[in-house]
């Protein structure tokens, strides 16, 4: 059973609050074009969900035309802003408390929709369901709440990285979360309403409930109010993470003085949950309860939680599974009860099967159930990414967290889960060597309370520069300076955030530091802060690609494949996102090739496989080669067009992989359209290259400074199959150091940065401006070994 | 030993070995060859509180009395004599000292001799007489006379098995008394199993002078109740199931042996469960366990109640209607939930009315018992049926004092193997209950002295 029990207990001390207005900016957002209404009604909480777009402004680049290039100065390229419109999902979940309110409030605001119907699920639809059909005059139309849920599960766990997570009370960071696997079947779902549904997931229609069991979430609540006289749920858990519970349940010691040796039972094993108020001398001596509240609430906690985890253990093993995510009212946003369960699992199996929880686990229903009303528009074969600057995080403001203090404090608290929808599906690199083990961030800061420090203070140095560059972009927008303070004060809440509740939105990351920012920007519509400066440093560096190109040509072999190497190296030292280097830039825009080329460290390297690689250069070209691109202007023109040539040369061909949306000064695939077009038309090789098919450009399906393997556009990883790719470059510090350090890949593979960051310098045992260059090649002699036979 | 003075200082109870009524004093009077201060406990006068006190002084006396050297001769000539006929001396005991209740076993020799009557000692004697000519001992303690196997052989005698149970609690006025009865002069073996034959062993050494020989509760287990089916219940089979048990109406109860009894799944239900799955009486292992047992049951009720023993809170829950306070599919479906084949009368939440706080004002103990019998029960079942699917095993045994006097848990075990497994598994009872790892440990004295 899942949550419906809780609707007469709970509400029956709510009363319905029109009091409260709603803050508009912050819920319910975009409501102008919003359709495809649907809502999750449980015990206490109200979870609404709908689609809408979002108008949203978008830097475009487009090439002059030659014939009128006069009238434009020098610039190679135009930069226009653009409306894009979107599509987004909105999730709202509030306290039943509210619900009139909140529907009045969609109502008032909902002016372009033709929608006739609302989805519902949840075991209070029927109970509101005259409500909603009167004040939104849109017909309820009632869902299975169990098939509700399963797709909402498969959804988060499609779509959202670090969706779910294994917890560790006691590790130094208590959410360990989950890569996403490619394949997310079969698995288990337990669903711990008032009783417990074990349901066995194979697909994404074919499920099934394998069992249950009746002691469940309203077990504890039910039978822990009549024990300890206290009547609600959190105060019930409460009680329970303040209890011994060794004083009311007899153990394995209670019973053999020590452990059961021969069994391998421990002496504190539970032999008999409740088993000491049975024996309790009590007699005469009966005067009411002689066991604490807090005691007994904690035992009859640890009994249901263990009886759950050891009947989820059983059903795992009967149909052979290991992945079990648990969800339901009794674990949702506790600590306590993720705890026990965990516990429990790892006691009954083992460690062979693990506990597994839901970032979003309260909103699977009203997933599913919009996604039941979504079909004609198949949600599913779009790639959705959550947006870090509309989703409230985990445990941050959630509304399971005692519900009435809130509620007597007045505040109105809700969370919110906004997805964008993204272009096209997105799909692993097909040369991952183990897709399924494949973690892209090389350092975890959710656990690495060190790191963490340093990065979210360096992120919040960085606030002003960023404010002022993104204002500096839209010179002629005087609100400019409006919503560059909004989205200051919104990433300063991020990050002041992050720094309390780190596993907010996953493993913390420095790639998720990032790509919040440049959710954020989005969000207050400063699409490219950078592209002027991308304008102009491209503009600068074409200017010295016929030189550059001359001078490598002059060296012998040998020395140019070094000076190939030191010239990608160099041009990487070019980045606006790093913050020693942005400062140099900034004050000293002179701050020339030749002078980055000096700044480099000498060989040995940090990391140094140079010789290594130049053997292989030796040896016959490779096959083709995937590019993955760092920084716009010299960086791209005057580090990598050069490298990019000489492979070309080889007889390899080339395909150059750029982000399909503004980062920072990461070089868009729009703008590397048009740079190439114009080395081209000055370098007969790359002309060549482009004519032939031998040079392609793709976009990675990211708008990151970081790179993410495991989601990437799918016509990257076609032209990755198509072409037989076999070697894999990745260049910069947010894509081969803060991730990909450590992927694996199962072709060969170049990983090329330099450290622009003089904590990461430290850490990884260099300094400023050391060098990372790490070739590898993939263990495929042992591989063929294994199929010689012997 | 502390705990129980302070008892008795604190209420003046009695210990559980105390004889309390009529019955007990007739069964000592009658006996004018006993002394009082010899037997388990006092019946002299109405004073409860003199009982530890009568037997202290006497087991002086009998402290005395053992270091003399007839006594010694006559014990040492019956030791060689049983080893040479390869067999123990009396009294044979076997004991299981678990969590809630002490379970023991006495074989009552009936073939004595009068030369052996005569060479008897005084306190074997006694402690026979006692056992056997009482149902109940103490407060606490009970003979459940409707057990007893008569006209047993054992390692070639012939006797009646007699089966005894009291609270561990009152395990250290046991041990008292085995000391006051001066246990430890007899030389017999103390066979004993379960959690307590470790816990209490120092006790037994430290205040009686009595080495126990500890057993593995789980082999005890299973050899006890092997060994109970094949003799069978006084001629009739010791194991019995439930014909229709889906049926409330045609439900009877029918006996049968454990004839070929392997592989079966055992479910052994005491304060705690342990799940074992047995293919041979040497070859089994324990698939699990859940701390939701007999003990739960009867704790919660107390809490709930305000019941102190297991024959009142099974009293209370024979009338009482778990409907009331769980919920049920219907209760939320409004009937089945057909989506997932889910019948509306399948309990949905237990204890799921009772997040009402309506519900809570109103609810009666009894329907409390009810709920909280049918919880417990039901949810062994659960785990049972699901054990016995991973372990491929179609016969599923309960045995363990939960199910004494437990017709309700009983039949609804019953009802649930049939029910969830569609027919495939079937549920079988046995008479003897809780009392299969006394009398393993029993045999396994016999089997001791059997060996050279």
């Amino acid at each position: 059973m899942a949550e419906f029990v809780r609707v007469d207990s709970s509400t029956s001390g709510h009363t319905m609050d029109k009091s409260i207005t709603l803050p508009p900016d912050e819920i319910f957002r975009n409501l102008e074009n919003a359709k495809r209404f649907a809502i999750d009604i449980g015990g206490s909480l109200t979870k609404l969900a709908y689609y809408s777009t979002v108008q949203h402004k978008v830097a475009k680049v487009r090439s002059f035309d030659h014939t009128t290039k006069e009238a434009t100065g020098d610039n190679l390229y135009e930069i226009s802003m653009q409306e894009e419109v979107t599509a987004r999902l909105h999730f709202i979940k509030f306290e039943n408390a509210y619900i009139e309110t909140c529907l009045d409030f969609v109502k008032d605001h909902l002016v372009n929709t033709e929608t006739k119907v609302i989805k519902a699920t949840g075991g209070g639809a029927h109970k509101f369901k005259e409500l909603i059909e009167r004040k939104l005059g849109l017909k309820v139309d009632k869902e299975d709440e169990m098939t509700c849920l399963i797709k909402g599960c498969n959804f988060v766990l499609r779509n959202i990285p670090h969706e779910a997570f294994v917890y560790a009370k006691h590790a130094d960071s208590e959410f360990r979360f989950q890569t996403t696997q490619p394949d997310i079947f079969p698995y288990l779902l337990v669903n711990i309403g008032s009783g417990v549904s074990i349901v066995k997931v194979e697909s994404e229609d074919k499920f099934e409930r394998i069992g249950g069991s009746s002691i469940g979430g309203g077990t504890f609540w039910g039978l822990g109010a009549l024990l300890t006289k206290t009547k609600r749920f959190d105060e019930l858990l409460q009680l329970a993470s303040k209890g011994q519970h060794t004083s009311v349940d007899m153990l394995v010691k209670d019973i053999y003085g020590g452990s059961y040796g021969s069994l391998g039972l421990t002496g504190d094993l539970i032999a008999s949950s409740f088993g000491k108020s049975a024996t309790a001398d009590k007699g005469e001596t009966w005067e009411g309860p002689k066991f604490s509240k807090e005691d007994m609430a904690k035992s009859l906690l640890h009994m249901i939680s263990n009886d759950i985890g050891q009947l989820a253990c059983l059903y795992a093993k009967l149909h052979n599974l290991s992945r079990v995510y648990f969800g339901g009212f009794f674990i949702r946003g506790h600590p306590v009860t993720m705890h026990t369960i965990t516990y429990s699992i790892n006691f009954f199996t083992k460690g062979e099967v693990q506990a597994l929880f839901l970032r979003h686990e309260g909103y699977l229903g009203a997933i599913g159930a919009f996604l039941k009303g979504a079909e004609e528009d198949n949600p599913n074969q779009y790639s959705w990414g959550e947006n870090y600057a509309g989703s409230s995080g985990l445990m941050s403001v959630s509304p399971e967290m005692y519900p009435m203090q809130r509620a007597r404090s007045g505040t109105f608290s809700f969370d919110m889960l906004e997805m964008d929808r993204l272009e096209g599906k997105l799909v692993n690199l097909p040369l991952l060597q183990d897709a399924s083990s494949y973690i892209p961030d090389t350092v975890d800061l959710t656990e690495d309370a060190h790191a963490r420090e340093y990065w979210l203070y360096c992120f919040e140095e960085a606030l002003d520069g960023v404010v002022q560059r993104a204002v500096a972009s839209q010179p002629d927008m005087p609100e400019a300076a409006e919503r560059a303070e909004k989205f200051r004060q919104k990433y300063r809440h991020k990050l002041q955030t992050l720094r309390h509740q780190p596993f907010a939105y996953g493993s913390l990351t420095v790639r998720s530091l990032l790509d919040t920012r440049e959710h954020c920007l989005n969000e207050f519509n400063f699409p490219d802060p950078y592209s002027k400066i991308k304008q102009r440093e491209n503009d600068m560096a074409l200017k010295y690609y016929q030189k550059a190109v001359k001078c490598l040509d002059e060296l012998s072999w040998e020395e140019r494949q070094y000076a190939l190497v030191r010239g990608v190296l160099a041009g990487n030292v070019f980045d606006w996102g790093a913050k020693a280097v942005s400062d140099v830039l900034e004050s000293d825009p002179e701050f020339g090739f030749e002078q980055a080329k000096r700044q480099l460290e000498e060989r040995p390297w940090l990391v140094d496989s140079y010789d290594q690689w130049f053997e292989r250069l030796k040896g016959p070209p490779h096959k083709c080669a995937m590019f993955f691109v760092d920084n716009s202007g010299v960086d791209i023109i005057l580090g990598v067009m050069p490298f990019v040539r000489e492979l070309l040369s080889r007889g390899t061909e080339v395909v150059l992989a750029s982000n399909s949306g503004p980062a920072l000064n990461d070089v868009t695939n729009g703008e590397l359209q048009i740079l190439t077009e114009s080395i081209a038309a000055m370098d007969p090789v790359v002309q060549a290259g482009l004519r032939e098919d031998r040079l392609t450009l793709v976009q990675s399906g990211s708008s990151s400074p970081c790179l993410d393997l495991s989601r990437l556009d799918k016509v990257l990883a076609m032209v990755v199959r198509e072409r037989k790719t076999d070697l894999v470059i990745i260049e910069g510090m947010g894509r081969a150091i803060h991730t990909n350090y450590y992927a694996m890949l199962s072709c060969e593979s170049l990983k090329m940065a330099v450290i622009k960051n003089s904590w990461l310098a430290d850490r990884l045992g260099g300094k400023l401006f050391s060098v990372v260059f790490k070739y590898e090649v993939p263990a495929t002699s042992q591989h063929s070994a294994a199929l010689t036979p012997s | 030993m502390d705990k129980a003075k302070s008892m008795i200082d604190k209420k003046g109870a009695s210990g559980p070995f105390h004889v309390n009524n009529g019955q007990s004093q007739r069964g000592f009077h009658s006996n004018g060859s006993c002394c009082s201060s010899n037997t388990f406990g006092s019946s002299t006068g109405g004073s409860n509180s003199s009982t530890f006190e009568n037997m202290h002084h006497v087991h002086r006396g009998d402290d005395a009395e053992c270091n003399g050297s007839p006594a010694k001769r006559c014990r040492l000539r019956r030791r060689t004599e049983s080893l040479r006929r390869s067999r123990p001396p009396f009294p044979w005991f076997g004991m299981d000292i678990g969590g809630t209740l002490v379970k023991l076993v006495y074989f009552e020799p009936v073939d004595i001799t009068a030369e052996e009557e005569q060479e008897e000692v005084e306190n074997l004697k006694s402690i026979r007489r006692y056992l056997t000519s009482n149902v109940a001992y103490g407060k606490t303690g009970v003979r459940d006379v409707h057990l007893e196997l008569r006209n047993l052989t054992m390692c070639g005698r012939t006797g009646n098995l007699h089966f005894i149970r009291f609270p561990t609690q009152a395990m250290h006025h046991f041990i008292q008394m085995g000391r006051d009865k001066n246990f430890s002069s007899l030389h017999t073996t103390l066979c004993a199993t379960g959690g307590g034959a470790y816990k209490f062993e120092n006790d037994f050494r430290t205040m009686a002078d009595l080495e126990l020989l500890k057993l593995d509760e789980l082999d005890c287990l299973i050899r006890g109740l092997l060994f109970v089916d094949r003799v069978s219940f006084n001629g009739h089979p010791e194991g019995y199931y439930f014909q229709n048990p889906s049926d409330t109406q045609s439900c009877v109860k029918k006996t049968c042996t454990l004839d070929n009894p392997f592989p079966m799944l055992l479910v052994n239900i005491g304060s705690g469960v342990s799940i074992l799955a047995v293919y041979s009486e040497n070859n089994y292992k324990r698939v699990t366990g859940t701390s939701l047992g007999g003990g739960t049951f009867l704790g919660l009720c107390c809490l709930l109640t305000g019941c102190e023993t297991f024959e009142e809170a099974l009293e209370m829950a024979s009338k009482g209607d778990s409907t009331n306070v769980d919920k049920l599919v219907k209760d939320i479906y409004g009937g089945d939930y057909e989506r997932f084949g889910l019948q509306g009368s399948a309990v949905a939440s237990s204890f799921g009315h009772m997040m009402s706080k309506e519900k809570r004002d109103s609810i009666s103990k009894e329907d409390l018992a009810r709920a909280t019998l049918v919880t417990i029960t039901n949810n062994i079942g659960s785990i049972a049926r699901m054990c016995a699917v991973n372990e491929k095993i179609e016969r599923v045994v309960f045995v363990g004092n939960f199910l004494r006097i437990n017709t309700v848990s009983t039949k609804l075990l019953a009802y649930a193997m049939d029910f969830w497994s569609k027919g495939q598994l079937r549920a079988l009872f046995l008479e003897h209950e809780g009392y299969f790892g006394a009398v393993g440990a029993l045999m396994e004295l016999l089997k001791t002295t059997e060996d050279p």
